[in-house]
């Protein structure tokens, strides 16, 4: 990496960065410096800007007024190919890699100029194994895991002899094992050399990986920090600006009878690159929370749309309440009393142009909102207006588009909805992805205090701690198999974290 | 029975020629994740461009030429209003094919009950004259074996080159491709402009060749044909050859079963194409799965860079 | 550097609802007046042709409306499936069956004073027009086939089926061999409202459809679910609005609206079946549709609209000799500039300096 005599012992300096979107301030006069081999993390919860102001450095967005400096030369980065060419490598948290091609394509696509895949594919190979991501060049994407995808898309970065690197929550898809190993790799890239920039809301990981932090809250930054020398709570505080609300859990006392049942249930994907279900057996009773572990790909997209009716499967394999309905379509299920709150809000959840009086019709229609085929508007508005008064949703009224709500909003508005309908079976994936903190908590309470009036909920998350914290029974998905359900005072994460990898005696027998 | 099957062999061929420029063209334009409804407008602008051109005396090279070129700017203007105005892409199809098939119309007016001078097959010696064989692979008119090489080319273009691999993924995930630098606007603009000037060709192809004179709306829902190919050529190459024959094949059978004094009215003969193509698009289209793996993931939705 | 971009409104603008329709008609004019003069016409004499004579007399009124009705009826039928994403291309087809169908019933009785004749054949024309229209459901539904080219195939085997039969079995024996039926009894035609005029009451069936379409739409709850179909297929999936119903229901209604226009039209002003039965309005009716924003009073407006572009594509015809072809390249002009107008509606445009 032979880059011009440096004006500047600092690789990246951002000063007074600032970005409004409408209405909105992203980032607010936003500062931060990175010098060579610094890993430097940028935390705050769901909301604070982060995801902006990485969008800044790389191009995808241009900010509003604001400097960013280059080795210490002022630069103007008005697109990706831009931050490309002054060493910016980055790794997104959802990857931007193609299932139809093969690695090496997908790495060649990224590199400029002409195509020698033979040479590209040694290059691959090498560098995978100098750093420990090992990869095959010829594979075709679609058949890697999300951690083996992820090695890709830093392989890929990696190629473009990057010196300053981002990572956009890059733990998200990771079993905490694997996340270590991802550590290791990015301490060597440090020793070398690069600057890294850590997106992570994840404080332990932080400490333990990071020389320096800056914290930013509402798009500002409100302190820098040490991580190895503060504690946990502390950079929490600093992120939130006050203690996290706790989370009450009252005892745990179930029903005898099994609301929801999945006898084996099996079912080849839609999708033609999606995850098959094999033998999926579980049963989640009244006044119980049950939550299904696993890095995304494995499985759990089939499995919620299977329980919600989206997609059928055979007889037998699934009761609601005792009644067979595998093979029965989302309405029957929602008469029955099932319901499901997705991991997608816009576009499934709820219609974006639509209001909130309409999305709460959306699946509150059985509630007496429908009178002789015709749109009871009144009753519509009443029940949307109590839906957003008890989950406390911050909007301009039951007639504000859905899209104008922020992703904490929103989802609250979404489980106020499906918990406003009383249901007796409550299936949730992703329940506080891209939420802030506040609101996290509080979701997390509602499911708790629906479970302890009597209802089964199944939530499926990737966040293991949220599991840990709301959850009296754990499962853990892999490749489409259900390791059987273990008492959360009987688990441990390393034990967790091991069945995610797919190790365990759960999934040793060959399917 | 060769005397019959000759003709039909030839006819197959030529009837097939202009499925396969427009075709072509558009199969690369859905690569790139946009659908353009407006093929049989662009095709008219092209046939009568030609046409005209060839009536004032211009030689059917600068006739084709001009073509291409009339093809492609109708083409932009559809990519304006998909692209950059972002509107609804097949709304945006069906207006330029209204479009295209009132201009022409209007510039054409003129033109009916004149023909021009066909453009002549190609003598390749030897060859050409083989019994079966050579009329129909050796003495065709050039524009038919440039709709072959052109063919080959595309396919080469998508399955060799970078350029084709960038095309392929945009269609894929424009997001990603935008994430790792790639304009996919531009891209898209090229590839729209590139289905344009086929569809520009497929007009001048019939109104030079195919019957070299005007009528209005000459093309006959061709462009709607090629569009119902590309979806039965799972959107590659070589399976669209393979399509554009045999629609060409339906299309002159009823030439020769109408001269055996056949008792079915000879509009049957006529849906015969129209028919086809729907029996073609139910095959390939039962297997949803099938359907989803081969189709470009962001066909026909709008590209919003913010988002 | 300066750059166009694009910037979404936080709420639709509603100035622009109504202006861009009109922006639109405007540019539309603007750029047609070049084909005027290349045919060596005065462009603005042509548009007074073309948009203020029609309207002058009680018969032009008449002429005007009676083109709207069925422009009206078909564009309210298909703006039901485009709110659901249900692109129905093929209302031409689906109107000329409705006619066929509607033509059978009219040679049969038409010479004999029977009251339920005129129902009957109402029934009937919507009655083709929705088996017309149940192949592409059908093949939708069942077979994920592109209903788009589908009813765009059907179209042209529609308009072969009307000319093998105006032209073999249909043909009216005295005409002549022209191709086209016998003229209908009088108890199979719609009796005009007024003497010397040839609007009928017909127009009183686009009025209810126009009320009906407006109940559909805003108040029910399978509009409802058509609306989230349109919108967000996963969400409507998601709340358990069953898709096979959605596009039954949009083909259905078109092809009822499409088949009963063609009724109207065949038992109407043309009192007879021939090849000439649609001057395109099942195309133009999609233009309407887009025009009126899919809603009800804006389809209504449409469709006046398109019917006295009609109107005056036909005079522009006989008294300055322009070709007929002039029309349809005005109405595409005029979805080309509408289309892009609308964008005004939902963005606002800026103009920023690129450093």
């Amino acid at each position: 990496m032979s880059a011009p005599a440096p004006a500047s012992r600092f690789t990246l300096e951002l000063r007074a960065i600032t970005k409004r979107y409408a209405g909105t301030l992203a980032n607010d006069s936003v500062s931060l410096r990175v010098a060579p081999g610094e890993v430097h993390a940028v935390i705050g919860e769901n909301g604070a800007g982060k995801s902006t102001l990485m969008k800044i450095i790389y191009g995808a967005v241009q900010a509003d007024a604001g400097e960013i400096r280059w080795h210490g030369r002022p630069a103007n980065i008005p697109n990706p190919a831009a931050a490309r060419r002054l060493g910016i490598g980055m790794v997104y948290q959802h990857f931007s890699l193609f299932d139809s091609v093969s690695v090496v394509e997908n790495i060649a696509l990224a590199l400029p100029g002409a195509f020698d895949l033979r040479r590209l594919a040694a290059e691959v190979s090498e560098l995978g194994n100098r750093y420990g991501l090992p990869v095959e060049p010829h594979r075709p994407l679609h058949q890697l895991s999300v951690g083996e995808r992820q090695r890709v898309e830093i392989l890929r970065c990696l190629l473009q002899r990057p010196q300053l690197m981002i990572l956009d929550e890059p733990t998200s898809v990771l079993t905490p094992q694997a996340a270590q190993r991802l550590f290791e790799v990015l301490r060597r890239l440090a020793t070398d050399g690069c600057s890294i920039l850590y997106i992570s809301h994840k404080l332990d990981e932080i400490r333990e990986l990071c020389d320096n932090a800056t914290v930013l809250r509402a798009g500002r930054v409100v302190g820098s920090a040490k991580p190895r020398d503060v504690s946990s709570a502390e950079l929490a505080r600093l992120m939130m600006g006050a203690s996290p609300p706790p989370v009450h859990r009252d005892p745990y006392s179930r029903d005898p009878v099994a609301r929801l049942s999945l006898r084996r249930l099996s079912r080849a994907p839609d999708d033609p690159f999606g995850t098959a279900l094999r033998d999926v057996s579980l049963e989640v009773h009244g006044g119980e929370i049950v939550g299904i572990a696993g890095v995304s790909g494995n499985g759990q997209t089939e499995l919620v749309s299977v329980l919600s009716g989206e997609r059928t499967c055979a007889s037998a394999m699934l009761m609601l309440d005792g009644a067979d309905v595998g093979a029965r379509p989302v309405s029957a299920r929602r008469e029955l009393g099932l319901a499901f709150v997705p991991e997608e809000r816009l576009g499934r959840g709820a219609v974006p142009l639509l209001s909130l009086a309409d999305n709460a019709l959306l699946t509150g229609h059985g509630r007496d909102l429908v009178r002789r085929g015709f749109i009871a508007r009144s009753r519509v508005a009443r029940f949307a207006g109590d839906i957003i008064e008890r989950f406390g949703v911050k909007c301009s009224g039951a007639a504000a588009p859905a899209q104008t709500l922020s992703g904490g909003n929103l989802q609250k508005f979404i489980m106020g909805r499906e918990i406003s309908l009383q249901p007796r079976v409550l299936v949730v994936a992703q329940p506080t992805w891209g939420v802030d903190v506040a609101a996290a908590a509080f979701l997390r309470q509602q499911l708790i205090d629906l479970s302890r009036s009597g209802a089964a909920v199944l939530v499926v998350s990737e966040e293991l701690d949220e599991l840990f914290e709301i959850c009296d029974r754990i499962a853990v998905l892999f490749q489409g198999r259900l390791s059987p359900p273990s008492a959360r005072a009987d688990c441990r994460i390393e034990e967790v974290g091991l069945l995610m990898a797919g190790v365990g005696p759960a999934f040793d027998a060959a399917a | 029975m060769t005397w019959v099957i000759v003709p039909i062999l030839v006819g197959t061929v030529v009837a097939a020629t202009p499925l396969i420029y427009a075709a072509l063209g558009e199969l690369v334009v859905e690569r790139s994740g946009v659908l353009n409804l407006g093929v049989e407008g662009m095709m008219l602008l092209g046939a009568v461009a030609a046409f005209g051109l060839r009536v004032a005396g211009y030689p059917a090279t600068v006739a084709a030429a001009a073509a291409a070129l009339v093809g492609a700017a109708a083409a932009l203007v559809f990519g304006f209003l998909a692209l950059t105005l972002r509107t609804n892409q097949y709304a945006a199809g069906l207006a330029l094919s209204i479009l295209g098939s009132g201009l022409s119309g209007f510039i054409g007016h003129n033109y009916g009950g004149r023909s021009v001078e066909s453009l002549g097959h190609v003598h390749l010696g030897v060859l050409s004259d083989w019994p079966v064989v050579g009329p129909v692979l050796f003495a065709q008119d050039p524009m038919v074996y440039l709709a072959l090489a052109l063919a080959a080319a595309v396919s080469w273009f998508l399955y060799r080159t970078k350029a084709g691999l960038v095309v392929r993924v945009i269609g894929e995930a424009p997001h990603s491709a935008l994430a790792i630098g790639y304009d996919v606007v531009r891209i898209r603009y090229l590839t729209i402009s590139f289905g344009g000037a086929m569809a520009g060709l497929s007009g001048a192809y019939l109104s030079l060749s195919y019957t070299p004179l005007w009528v209005e709306d000459m093309s006959a829902g061709r462009g709607w044909i090629a569009l119902a190919l590309v979806v039965f050529s799972s959107w590659r190459p070589a399976r669209l050859l393979l399509g554009a024959w045999l629609f060409g094949g339906v299309s002159v059978i009823q030439l020769f079963v109408q001269g055996f004094g056949a008792v079915l009215p000879s509009e049957l003969f006529s849906a015969l194409p129209y028919l086809a193509t729907i029996i073609v698009l139910v095959a390939i289209s039962r297997n949803a799965r099938t359907l989803r793996s081969n189709a470009p993931v962001s066909l026909a939705q709008a590209f919003h860079a913010e988002r | 550097m300066l750059r166009l971009a694009l910037e979404a409104r936080t709420e639709p603008q509603r100035v622009m609802r109504v202006g861009a329709p009109m922006l639109a008609l405007l540019l539309a004019t603007l750029a047609s007046a070049p084909l005027f003069l290349s045919l060596g016409l005065n462009p603005l004499r042509a548009l007074e042709i073309f948009f203020i004579e029609p309207l002058r007399t009680p018969n032009g009124i008449s002429e005007w409306l009676l083109k709207a009705s069925p422009l009206v009826l078909i564009a309210l039928g298909l703006s039901v499936g485009f709110r659901a994403n249900v692109w129905n291309i093929g209302a031409e087809g689906m109107y000329t069956v409705g006619a066929i169908f509607a033509s059978v019933l009219a040679l049969r009785f038409g010479a004999e004073p029977h009251r339920w004749l005129l129902p009957a054949m109402m029934l009937a024309g919507a009655m083709g027009g929705m088996l017309w229209a149940a192949i592409p459901a059908l093949l939708k539904a069942y077979a994920n086939t592109s209903e788009i080219l589908v009813t765009l195939m059907l179209n042209y085997v529609a308009a072969l089926l009307l000319g093998y039969l105006v032209n073999g079995p249909m043909q009216d024996p005295d005409g002549l061999n022209y191709p086209q039926t016998a003229s209908f009894g009088a108890s199979a035609l719609f009796t005009p409202l007024w003497e010397g005029l040839r609007i009928n009451g017909s127009v009183f069936i686009t009025l209810a459809a126009v009320l009906l379409y407006w109940a559909l739409v805003e108040r029910s709850f399978l509009g409802f679910q058509m609306k989230v179909s349109g919108l967000a297929p996963a969400a409507a999936r998601y709340a358990g609005f069953r898709e096979s119903r959605v596009i039954w229901l949009s083909l259905m209604v078109s092809g009822a609206t499409a088949g009963l226009a063609g009724m109207m039209e065949a038992a109407g002003p043309l009192g007879q079946l021939s090849p000439v039965i649609s001057p395109g309005y099942g195309f133009a009716a999609i233009i309407v549709a887009f025009v009126g924003r899919l809603n009800p009073l804006g389809v209504l407006l449409g469709g006046l609209l398109l019917s006295l572009l009609y109107l005056g594509g036909e005079a522009v015809q006989l008294s300055m000799n322009a070709p007929a072809s002039l029309s349809r390249a005005f109405q595409g002009l005029l979805l080309i500039f509408l289309l892009a107008a609308d964008v005004l509606i939902l963005y606002r445009v800026r103009v920023l300096r690129v450093p």
